[in-house]
């Protein structure tokens, strides 16, 4: 169950693992992510889903090691196993013909954007999509963003790759030479914050996905709790995207810093 | 045979009219009602230990000569899931302990289990005949858990000899207490049953609601095994409506669906402060305590420890949460809860143990904001301090807030205990299913069957929060009207 069939390194934090999960393969779709447990003391973690293979009956996680269970699941090796993988969670991306579509994706959150630039390609959207990352060696995906999509924009902190900037910089050169209708965003909560101001300037509905702190996933325990347009929203299974411009992403960046003093090495 | 004439012919067999004989009723009446063995509560504030210690043989045969063995027995009625309860006390008075715990498989799937959590003083122990001559009811609850561990520890544990194998498949839903006690009892009948579980453990709120304390693990998974024992396939990491739909379970044969999913959202208040962090749900507290073990070393899950700890609410789960606060090492343990003591939801009981162990009891009030520090951890909460009014709806005084009377108290941790909404996955997943605007499935009350013919649905998703016992009851009922309905189906 749950085998690991294969492992790539996109940097050295950075890991792409295919798992074995025959039923989530055939039930996922763009937007889809899952639980998974490393070990029999481990902790239930969220992961939004990369793609899958339906062949294979395999799912794709890419995960970047920044605490100690991610750590954990970096780790592991070809041929081991995932101790628990539960899924497909949340709602799948709601997918129709918007006209144009930047979809901005910053660090590992490159990762789950692509099968919803995949399926907004295929809707017959006109993709733009802007990646986004410290440095080169940090980008990633982004052949098979080009495969997806219309027009590729890489940005990097540093200049090393690409253009020299943030992903908002990325996102408004194109805003400022044509009409953009839709914008998706996925990355670290900090980077969807400013996208999202930024599209609020120019009303353009944008879409966020978010990845806050989950326990069991499945729509029980409430550590995911989101305020979105004044109301409570659970991400598990209310989300995980929403109307990024109702998010109150200030009070969602203090959550997520809840265990950030007592997180278990 | 109708459930009367049953009841008449166990309780005529021969060594039971012995039995009834060689105690008169009034002696029987005039005995004291045992006291349960507890561990000290400075003791036990500080560990996971369980808080009851059970009975010892001598005490639970002399509380079952306590029972008069009722012609009618009322007590019966009072039971969810029908123990015949007198039969297996009288077994226990016999010193046959290993056939009273046969009795109450009979009909229950959990015994060990409803033995511990079940609310007795207000279900079999409120209609003992012994408190209609204003004397304390027999410890029916008390005697079934005796029995219960009794045969788990004798190492002859009994399996119930299921019927034979008809090859008919049966997915259930969730593996807390309604969706064993439908399998168990499916089982029992001879269908080929699966049980798909949504988290990593089976049991379900046995597992990550219930602590330790009150609950052990062990003795859930002993009660597990028993199933699996016969026949019972169990499926962990499977959601059904996402891993698997409804489709899904119908095109690979299976015949029937309970659906027993659960509790799900919990519920809040909606008021200043409430995402703060240190501020949680009951279900995110003990799910991280109990599932994950979050409080152990070893344990990659983490979690909030508050030095001065406020649970709101006053059901069986707040006290869960408050307990279990100060086991996890809290200064101060506060059970906030806007009604006084009276009006509390929890048992008794776990009121008692909660005030041995030293919870602090604010009652008659309610929150009306939290505040935090600079970081957004919450460090006070600005409690409205209550009066009770008219009796509401429910028959309870109404608290209503005494205006002007607001109080500021440093609380670094907040568990949130005032109820949940049904698990949202089912009802949104299934197409045709019908859902009550509070979320919960519509079933017909009788047979548990959904507006879906081949679905029927128990415990928590039908009645919105409820007991393990009520939950239990519906399994049972479900299990029953199933079985009927696909008989008549493969007659045709």
């Amino acid at each position: 169950m749950n085998k690991i069939v294969s492992k790539e390194y996109f940097s050295a934090h950075v890991v792409k693992l295919e798992v074995e999960a025959p039923l989530i393969a055939r039930s996922r779709k763009a937007g889809h992510f899952v639980i998974v447990k490393t070990g029999e003391k481990g902790e239930r973690i969220p992961l939004t889903i990369a793609g899958a293979d339906l062949e294979k009956g395999t799912i794709t996680l890419v995960i970047q090691a920044v605490g100690g269970s991610s750590r954990k699941i970096c780790a592991l090796r070809v041929g081991d196993e995932i101790t628990d993988l539960a899924g497909p969670l949340g709602r799948a991306t709601h997918i129709e013909k918007a006209g144009t579509v930047v979809c901005a994706g910053g660090g590992v959150g490159v990762a789950p954007l692509m099968p919803i630039v995949e399926a907004l390609h295929q809707a017959g959207n006109r993709v733009i999509a802007v990646l986004a990352a410290r440095s080169k060696e940090l980008v990633i995906l982004e052949e098979q963003m080009r495969l997806h999509s219309d027009e590729v924009i890489v940005m990097t902190d540093d200049g090393s790759y690409g253009r020299k900037g943030l992903v908002t910089d990325g996102v408004e050169s194109v805003i400022n030479r044509e009409k953009v209708d839709l914008c998706v965003t996925i990355g670290p909560a900090i980077m969807m914050k400013f996208v999202s101001a930024l599209t609020k300037k120019y009303a353009i509905p944008t879409v966020a996905s978010l990845n806050t702190i989950m326990v069991d996933g499945t729509g029980m325990c409430g550590a995911c709790r989101v305020t979105v347009g004044g109301k409570i929203k659970f991400v598990c299974v209310d989300g995980p995207e929403f109307d990024a411009h109702q998010v109150d992403f200030d009070e969602m960046l203090m959550r997520l810093g809840a265990y950030r003093d007592i997180e278990k090495k | 045979m109708t459930t009367e004439e049953q009841i008449a012919i166990r309780r005529a067999e021969p060594w039971r009219e012995e039995l009834r004989k060689s105690v008169k009723a009034k002696d029987r009446s005039n005995m004291e009602r045992v006291r349960m063995n507890e561990l000290d509560a400075a003791r036990r504030s500080h560990t996971n230990e369980e808080v009851n210690a059970g009975l010892t043989l001598g005490q639970a045969r002399k509380e079952a000569q306590r029972c008069l063995d009722c012609a009618k027995p009322a007590c019966m009625e009072g039971c969810p899931v029908s123990i015949n309860i007198p039969t297996f006390i009288k077994y226990v008075e016999a010193g046959e302990i290993l056939e009273a715990a046969k009795v109450l498989k009979e009909t229950s799937s959990l015994p060990a289990v409803c033995g511990r959590v079940c609310p007795q003083e207000k279900q079999c122990e409120a209609r003992c005949i012994h408190l209609k001559m204003k004397k304390e009811a027999v410890a029916i609850g008390y005697l079934e858990r005796f029995a219960a561990d009794y045969e788990r520890t004798s190492g002859h544990v009994f399996i119930p000899e299921p019927d034979r194998p008809n090859g008919v498949k049966i997915a259930v839903a969730g593996s807390g207490p309604a969706g064993l006690s439908f399998a168990g009892a499916m089982a029992k009948s001879g269908y080929r049953v699966t049980v798909f579980e949504a988290l990593h453990e089976i049991g379900g709120v046995l597992k990550y609601g219930i602590p330790e304390f009150r609950l052990p693990n062990e003795i859930v998974d002993v009660e597990i095994d028993v199933l699996k024992r016969m026949g019972v396939t169990f499926l962990t990491n499977c959601i059904i409506g996402k891993t698997i739909t409804y489709e899904d379970l119908r095109n690979d044969g299976f015949r029937g669906i309970f659906v027993a999913s659960g509790a799900g959202l919990p519920n809040f208040m909606n008021i200043p402060g409430e995402n703060l962090t240190g501020v949680m749900s009951s279900n995110e507290y003990l799910t991280r305590v109990n599932l994950m073990d979050a409080a152990s070393p070893e344990s990659d899950t983490p979690v909030l420890t508050g030095k001065k700890v406020a649970v709101i609410g006053g059901g069986n789960t707040a006290m869960d949460s408050v307990r279990t606060a100060l086991r996890l090492g809290a200064e101060r343990s506060m059970l906030v809860y806007r009604r006084s003591a009276e009006e509390m939801p929890a048992r008794m009981e776990e009121v008692k143990h909660a005030r041995e162990e030293g919870v602090e009891f604010l009652t008659l009030y309610n929150p009306l904001a939290y505040i935090g520090d600079a970081q957004g951890r919450v460090k006070q909460m600005r409690l409205q301090k209550m009066a009770l009014g008219q009796a509401d709806a429910s028959g309870r005084r109404r608290p209503v807030p005494v205006e002007g009377a607001i109080e500021t108290i440093e609380a670094d941790e907040v568990i949130v205990s005032i109820g949940v909404s049904p698990n949202p996955l089912i009802p949104s997943a299934f197409r045709g299913l019908d859902v009550s605007k509070r979320g919960t499935v519509v079933v017909n009350e009788s047979t548990m069957q959904s507006s879906l013919c081949d679905v029927y649905a128990g415990g928590d998703i039908v009645r919105g929060g409820a007991t393990v016992i009520l939950a239990m009851g519906d399994g049972r009922r479900a299990a029953a009207a199933m079985h009927e309905r696909l008989k008549i189906i493969n007659r045709q």
